[in-house]
């Protein structure tokens, strides 16, 4: 049994097939990369995945559940959580607010009795707070606690969002483009950061990247796409040098 | 300046800051409790209209400021409180019991109008709520064995558990008691997970579904909650107004209950205070002005013989007694603070809080808005 697995995975939208036919599988405690040019349907693989899209073919399946039909919210509390490509921040709240809401899935009070905030309620935001607090050490990101996204820079905006899906305790981490505008030195953090979330906290990663030296840097399998068609799969080095990938990227 | 020394998570989630902050809101407890002994009933009066205003705003706030859902048909909410508590109470229920059964029937109605809310956003909910405040005001003139239509429906002073509310005094006091209430309840649900995915719900639809929230379970709950409010302040006002009729809950007083958390400052409560504040004054300062204006003016003309004092006070006296010059005064605010201080009244307390809290080293440019350009396709 794969830990997740994507079957003939298709999606039409209209006549335009954004994805046709992928199948892959990420064993667990893999970083697993998805490449390809613009508009190849890496964002919506993943859109696919945290079930915000309907698949119009194949199958999804995690940890030997099929979650082809489970409710978006729902995909959280299974253990798979999601950066986004262009930073989908609670901008109005702190950093910690944002964290914090990422326990949601966590979150066992009721109604009531977080209408009177009674001593279990409590209990649990400690509880919570507690959880946060291990992935502000983890990304070193102490010093915003307490600012609002919106006064926060870009950079700190994308490291931001990476702990965001940590503190939701993920099985399965789907990162889409962890370095696009980030400087040389951030994305090197961020290579350090996605490592050490694979060989620290054992989460597999499902990555959507394009900065390769990124992807060869921490990448054990990639995943080549084109035109919502899968060109090649294999190492990083054995996809970087395949012939349909290099005539995908420089045409010829 | 003072800095907070935090030595534990809990410190985060009490109700207030510190104790200096307790402190001064412990003031605030002491000087709204001892004001009525300084001012006169009818002003006593008045004040008790500010604490039902500031349920409303609460209520509004919750949906507007937190949840980000508009909605341009509170008052239909309000009515059907109103109304509800009006009926329960000419049928003998005791008090409390009418009180329940009001905000249980509201409730009820705000799941109702926030299952389309499920579906949509910005204007077009704005359209349906606002249709559905029209239904309802329709309701309220045809359905006479429940309403008595235009005929009206006398509503008595409120009695509870033998006690009699039947003076001002009485009566400030319950309003701000159910006005305390209120504002602790709200405070408990925002600072719990309910209140960070209606936070979240407001700034990111799709992170926040990613992140396990339910949309369609908390956009109910917002309305429900906000419903649930409306009913209580509509219970209050049916005791305020004396006498309820179909055309008091229009749109326009849903428009003024929208101008009050958005001058007030959305997405904070204390927010919907200063709107209320604002709200509910504005129409008795106008009615001073309206007299003392011409007056004083008069009798600068009599004290220096020039007549141009007298002759700008009577027109000043008469444009200000003329049919919706406070409709249009409430307009033009609402247009001033939405250019010049979009933050509303809170912004600007804010600003004169750091101004005094950092003096001298205040710098304008600390809220300065920011222009950033990074969303660009979103996902709805």
């Amino acid at each position: 049994m794969s830990f997740f697995q994507a079957d003939n995975l298709s999606i039409n939208f209209g006549g335009i097939k954004a994805v046709d036919g992928v199948s892959f599988t990420v064993p667990k405690g893999q970083v697993f990369t998805i490449i390809g040019p613009n508009g190849a349907g890496k964002t919506t693989i993943f859109n696919l995945v945290s079930r915000i899209y309907e698949p119009t073919q194949g199958r999804l399946v995690f940890e030997g559940n099929d979650i082809t039909r489970v409710p978006p919210h729902q995909i959280a509390a299974l253990g798979i959580a999601r950066t986004f490509q262009n930073i989908e921040l609670f901008e109005h709240a702190t950093l910690l607010e944002n964290l914090l809401l990422a326990r949601h899935a966590h979150k066992k009070s009721g109604f009531f009795a977080e209408l009177f905030f009674l001593p279990s309620v409590r209990r649990m935001e400690v509880e919570h707070r507690e959880a946060v607090e291990r992935v502000i050490d983890f990304l070193d990101l102490q010093q915003y606690r307490d600012s609002l996204i919106v006064n926060l820079p870009y950079g700190v905006r994308k490291v931001t969002e990476l702990a965001r899906a940590l503190c939701t305790d993920p099985k399965l981490l789907l990162l889409d483009e962890p370095s696009s505008g980030l400087n040389v030195e951030e994305t090197e953090d961020m290579a350090f950061w996605i490592q050490d979330i694979r060989s620290l906290l054992g989460i597999t990663v499902l990555m959507v990247e394009h900065d390769m030296k990124l992807v060869s840097a921490v990448s054990d399998q990639v995943l080549a796409l084109n035109y919502g068609r899968p060109l090649a799969m294999g190492s990083p080095r054995e996809v970087q040098t395949h012939p349909e990938v290099v005539r995908a990227y420089l045409g010829g | 300046m003072r800095f907070l020394f935090k030595t534990s998570y809990a410190q985060d989630i009490q109700l207030f800051r510190d104790r200096v902050d307790a402190g001064w809101y412990g003031l605030l407890a002491v000087v709204v409790l001892l004001l009525p002994a300084v001012i006169s009933d009818y002003y006593v009066g008045e004040v008790a209209w500010v604490f039902i205003y500031a349920i409303c705003g609460v209520s509004l706030m919750v949906l507007v400021g937190y949840t980000g859902l508009i909605s341009l048909g509170h008052a239909a909410f309000l009515g059907i409180g109103a109304y509800a508590h009006a009926y329960f109470l000419q049928h003998g229920m005791p008090w409390v019991v009418s009180v329940v059964l009001a905000i249980v029937i509201t409730t009820a109605c705000g799941i109702i109008v926030g299952l389309p809310a499920l579906r949509m956003t910005g204007i077009y909910l704005a359209i349906a709520t606002l249709a559905f405040s029209v239904i309802i005001q329709e309701v309220f003139s045809r359905w006479e064995s429940v309403t008595h239509g235009f005929a009206g429906m006398p509503v008595g002073k409120p009695v509870i558990f033998g006690l009699s509310f039947d003076s001002d005094l009485a009566f400030y006091y319950l309003c701000l008691f159910f006005l305390v209430i209120t504002l602790w309840l709200t405070r408990n649900l925002l600072r719990a997970p309910t209140g960070r995915a209606w936070v979240a719900i407001r700034d990111s639809e799709i992170a926040a579904q990613s992140m396990g929230v339910n949309l369609a379970i908390y956009k109910s709950m917002a309305f429900a909650y906000s419903a649930a409010l409306m009913g209580l302040a509509g219970a209050l006002f049916a005791h305020k107004i004396a006498y309820l009729a179909p055309d008091i809950f229009t749109i326009l007083l849903s428009i003024q209950l929208l101008l009050l958390v958005i001058v007030g400052g959305l997405g904070s409560l204390h927010g919907a205070i200063f709107g209320a504040i604002f709200v509910a004054l504005l129409p008795p300062v106008i009615a001073i002005l309206r007299d003392s204006i011409p007056a004083s003016l008069a009798d600068a003309t009599a004290a220096t013989g020039i007549g141009l004092f007298g002759l700008i006070g009577e027109g000043i006296g008469s444009f200000l007694r003329k049919p919706g010059v406070e409709a249009g005064i409430f307009g033009l605010i609402l247009v001033l603070v939405i250019l010049l201080e979009p933050r509303g009244m809170y912004g600007r307390w804010l600003k004169t809080r750091i101004f005094f809290s950092t003096f001298p080293m205040y710098k304008r440019a600390t809220f300065k808005r920011q222009k950033t350009y990074m969303k660009s396709e979103r996902l709805r």
